[in-house]
C-alpha cells in the first residue's frame, strides 16, 4: 500500500514521539533497577552501597509480601467479578426503553468522574462508618448490631468501594456493545423458539465477548495499582489485611524510608503485572482477533 | 398444513396507520408474493403474520385456529430475513441446528436433519465454517436451511434476494421455486421487484400504502389489472399510461397499453405518430422511446432486427382488445361481457 518513500517519511515523523516515550519509560525503569541493587535508606544519607540481591531477598521473604500478593489478586478478582456481572445486568436494564432514559444513563455514568480519594472518603464516612454511616443506620433499623466495615471486613470494603467506581465504565462499554447487536438476530432466535434466557446465553453473551474482554483487560491494568482508596480508608490494616503490593511498596519507601527495598518491590510488581497480563492475553485475548 | 387467513388486520405505529386494513386468504401449499413499492408495509404485514409485531386490531388464523396472540415460536412459521440474521459466532452447523436444539431434540436427530438440509442446499462442505467466511449466496442458503429443518407450516421470506448480485439472484430465484415444488409448503415471499413476483408466485398480492390493490395469479394481473396502480406496477417495461384527449376518445380517464402490444409501422398510417428518441437494442427485443405528438413519451417493443434509428418517424396503433381503460377513480372499466 504505502511506498518505500512514504514509509520512510512516516518513520522519520514518528521518531520524536517514539524517542520521547522511550526515554520517559527507560529512565525511571533504569533508576528503579539501579536503586533496587543498592542499600539505600533515606535515614542514612551518604551510606549507599551495592547490596546485590539482598533487597529482593528481603522483600520476597517478608511475610507481608505473600499477604499483599493474595490481597492484590483478591482485589482485582473481586472488582472484576462485581463490575462484569453488575455491568452486564445494569447495561441490560438501561438498554430497555423507559421514560427518563437520558437522565438515568447520565447518573449511572457519574461515579466514574468522582476521584478515588473523594469516593473512598465518602464511602468511609457516610456509608461504612459504624456510628454515622448509612449501613449502620439501616442495620440498627432492623435491630441488628452495626458492622464496622473497614475494621472487620477491610478488604471486602475496599473491593466494594473500588467496584463502585469502575461499575460505570463496565456498564458503558457493555451498553454500547449491546446496542450494536442486530435486532433481527434476536428476532430470528425468538422465531427459532429461544426464550429470553436462551437468547441471552446464545446470542447476547457471545456478542458481548469482545466488549467484556476489553473491560477485563483495561480494568486489570488499573486495579493492579489501586492505592488511593486504601490510603484514605484503612491504611492497609488492620495488620496487613488490606495491604496490596502498591501499598506495601509505598510503606517500604515512605514509611520505612527504604528506597532500595521499595525499588526491589517495584521491580517485583512489574514482573507480577506482566505475568498477569500474559495469562489474560492467553486466556481471553483471542476474543479480540478478527 | 399451512393455510393462513388475515381478517381485517390493521397495524398502527403510534398514530401512523401503516396497515389500514387487510383481508387475505392464503391456501395451504400456495406460493404467495407480496409486492409493492418500498415503504408500502410489506415487511410490516409479514412481521404481523410472524408474530414479531402485534396487530392493532383484527385476527390472524393459521390452519383455522386463532393465532393472533400466539408467540412467534409457537406459530410454526419460519422466517428468512433480509439481512439473513445468521448467528455470527456459531458455525453453519450450529446455525442450522439452533431451532432443533431449542426444541429439545436429541443429538442424533439434529445431526440427521442438519445434514439432510445441508445436502439439499449444497452446504455439506461448509458446515464447520462461520457465516463470516461465506459468500452472500451461501449465507442465504444457511438462512433457508435454518428455516427448513424446523419443518414449518409456512415459510416467510422478506426480500431474501435483495443483497445478492443480479446473476446470483436469478439462480436463487430458481432454487427457491424448486424448493417450493419439492416441499409443497406454503410460502409467503415479500419483494419490491415485480419480476421476482411474476416469475415465482402462484398468487400475487399487490400492496400500496398498506392496502391490497389486487390479488391474483401473475397472468391475471398482467392481463386484467384492476386499477392504474397495478397496471403501472406489473410488467416490464412499464405499461404506457395516457391521459387526456387520447383517453377520452376511448371513453376513459386513463388508457393503458403495454409496449409489447403496440403495433409499430414505419410506413404512413396508424393511430399515433411520433419521432423516435432513444432506441435500446437488447438483441431479442428493441425498445423504442417515441415522442408522440400531443401525447408525450410512449414506449414500444419491436422485434430485435428492425432497423429504426434515432429521429425516425414511426406510427403506433394500440389494438383495441389490448387496450386497458380506467375511470377517473383509477379503477378499470370492464365491458359487460
Ligand atoms: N417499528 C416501526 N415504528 C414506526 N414506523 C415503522 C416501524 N416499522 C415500519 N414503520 C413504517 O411503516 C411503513 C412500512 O414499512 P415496511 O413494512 O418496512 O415497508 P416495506 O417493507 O414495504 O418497504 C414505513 O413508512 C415505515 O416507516
Ligand atoms: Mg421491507
Amino acid at each position: 500500500m504505502a511506498t518505500l518513500h512514504t514509509r520512510t517519511t512516516a518513520r522519520f515523523m514518528l521518531s520524536p514521539a517514539v524517542l520521547l516515550l522511550l526515554v520517559w519509560m527507560i529512565v525511571p525503569l533504569g533508576m528503579t533497577l539501579y536503586f533496587s541493587f543498592l542499600r539505600y535508606n533515606l535515614l542514612m544519607p551518604g551510606m549507599e552501597a551495592f547490596a546485590g540481591i539482598e533487597n529482593y531477598q528481603f522483600f520476597l521473604t517478608d511475610p507481608a509480601f505473600m499477604d499483599a500478593l493474595v490481597n492484590t489478586l483478591l482485589l482485582v478478582g473481586g472488582v472484576l467479578l462485581i463490575t462484569v456481572v453488575g455491568g452486564v445486568f445494569l447495561a441490560l436494564l438501561i438498554d430497555q426503553p423507559f421514560w427518563g432514559q437520558g437522565i438515568v444513563r447520565l447518573l449511572v455514568i457519574s461515579p466514574f468522574f468522582v476521584m478515588p480519594t473523594v469516593s473512598a472518603l465518602v464511602w468511609k464516612n457516610m456509608f461504612m462508618h459504624p456510628v454515622n454511616g448509612l449501613f449502620a443506620w439501616v442495620a440498627r433499623g432492623f435491630g441488628l448490631a452495626p458492622i464496622d466495615w473497614l475494621a472487620s471486613v477491610p478488604l471486602l470494603s475496599i473491593v466494594i468501594i473500588v467496584a463502585w467506581g469502575w461499575l460505570p465504565f463496565a456498564t458503558l462499554i457493555i451498553l454500547t456493545a449491546l446496542q450494536s447487536l442486530d435486532q433481527e438476530q434476536k428476532e430470528a432466535a425468538e422465531m427459532d423458539g429461544a426464550g429470553a434466557l436462551s437468547i441471552f446465553a446464545y446470542i447476547t453473551l457471545p456478542h458481548l465477548a469482545r466488549a467484556l474482554t476489553v473491560v477485563v483487560l483495561i480494568e486489570t491494568i488499573f486495579l493492579l495499582s489501586v492505592f488511593a482508596e486504601i490510603l484514605v480508608t484503612t491504611n492497609g490494616g488492620p495488620g496487613t489485611a488490606s495491604t496490596n503490593i502498591p501499598y506495601l511498596i509505598y510503606a517500604q519507601a515512605l514509611l520505612q524510608y527504604d528506597i532500595g527495598g521499595a525499588s526491589a518491590g517495584g521491580v517485583v510488581a512489574i514482573v507480577l503485572a506482566n505475568i498477569v497480563a500474559v495469562f489474560l492475553i492467553r486466556m481471553i485475548g483471542k476474543n479480540l482477533e478478527a | 398444513m399451512g393455510a393462513i387467513t388475515l381478517d381485517k388486520v390493521t397495524k398502527a405505529f403510534g398514530t401512523m396507520a401503516v396497515i389500514p386494513g387487510v383481508d387475505l386468504e392464503i391456501a395451504d401449499g400456495e406460493f404467495v408474493v407480496f409486492v409493492g413499492p418500498s415503504g408500502c408495509g410489506k415487511s410490516t404485514l409479514l412481521r404481523l403474520i410472524a408474530g414479531l409485531e402485534d396487530v392493532t386490531s383484527g385476527a390472524i388464523r393459521i390452519d383455522g385456529s386463532d393465532a393472533t396472540r400466539v408467540a412467534p415460536a409457537r406459530r410454526r412459521l419460519a422466517m428468512v430475513f433480509q439481512s439473513y440474521a445468521l448467528y455470527p459466532h456459531m458455525s453453519v452447523y450450529n446455525n442450522i441446528a439452533f431451532p432443533l436444539k431449542m426444541a429439545g431434540q436429541d443429538k442424533a436427530t439434529i445431526r440427521r436433519k442438519v445434514e439432510g438440509a445441508a445436502r439439499i442446499l449444497n452446504l455439506t462442505d461448509y458446515l464447520e465454517r462461520r457465516p463470516g467466511q461465506l459468500s452472500g449466496g451461501q449465507r442465504q442458503r444457511v438462512a433457508i436451511g435454518r428455516a427448513i429443518v424446523r419443518e414449518p407450516a409456512a415459510f416467510l421470506f422478506d426480500e431474501p434476494l435483495s443483497n445478492l448480485d443480479a446473476a446470483l439472484r436469478v439462480n436463487m430465484r430458481l432454487e427457491i421455486s424448486e424448493l417450493h415444488q419439492s416441499l409443497k409448503t406454503t410460502m409467503i415471499y415479500v419483494t419490491h421487484d415485480q419480476v421476482e413476483a411474476m416469475t415465482m408466485a402462484d398468487k400475487i398480492v399487490v400492496l400500496n400504502a398498506g392496502r391490497i390493490e389486487q390479488v391474483g395469479s401473475p397472468l391475471e394481473l398482467y392481463n386484467r389489472p384492476a386499477n392504474v396502480f397495478v397496471a403501472g406496477f406489473i410488467g416490464s417495461p412499464k405499461m404506457n399510461l395516457l391521459e387526456g384527449a387520447a383517453a377520452e376518445r376511448h371513453g376513459a380517464a386513463t388508457i393503458g397499453i403495454r409496449p409489447e402490444h403496440l403495433e409499430v409501422s414505419t410506413g404512413a398510417g396508424g393511430e399515433w405518430s411520433g419521432v423516435v428518441g432513444v432506441v435500446e437494442h437488447l438483441g431479442s427485443d428493441t425498445f423504442l422511446h417515441v415522442q408522440v405528438e400531443g401525447l408525450g413519451p410512449v414506449t414500444a417493443r419491436v422485434g430485435g432486427e428492425l432497423d429504426i434509428r434515432h429521429g425516425s418517424r414511426v406510427w403506433l396503433t394500440p389494438p383495441p382488445e389490448r387496450l386497458h381503460r380506467f375511470g377517473a377513480d383509477g379503477q378499470a372499466i370492464r365491458q359487460a361481457a
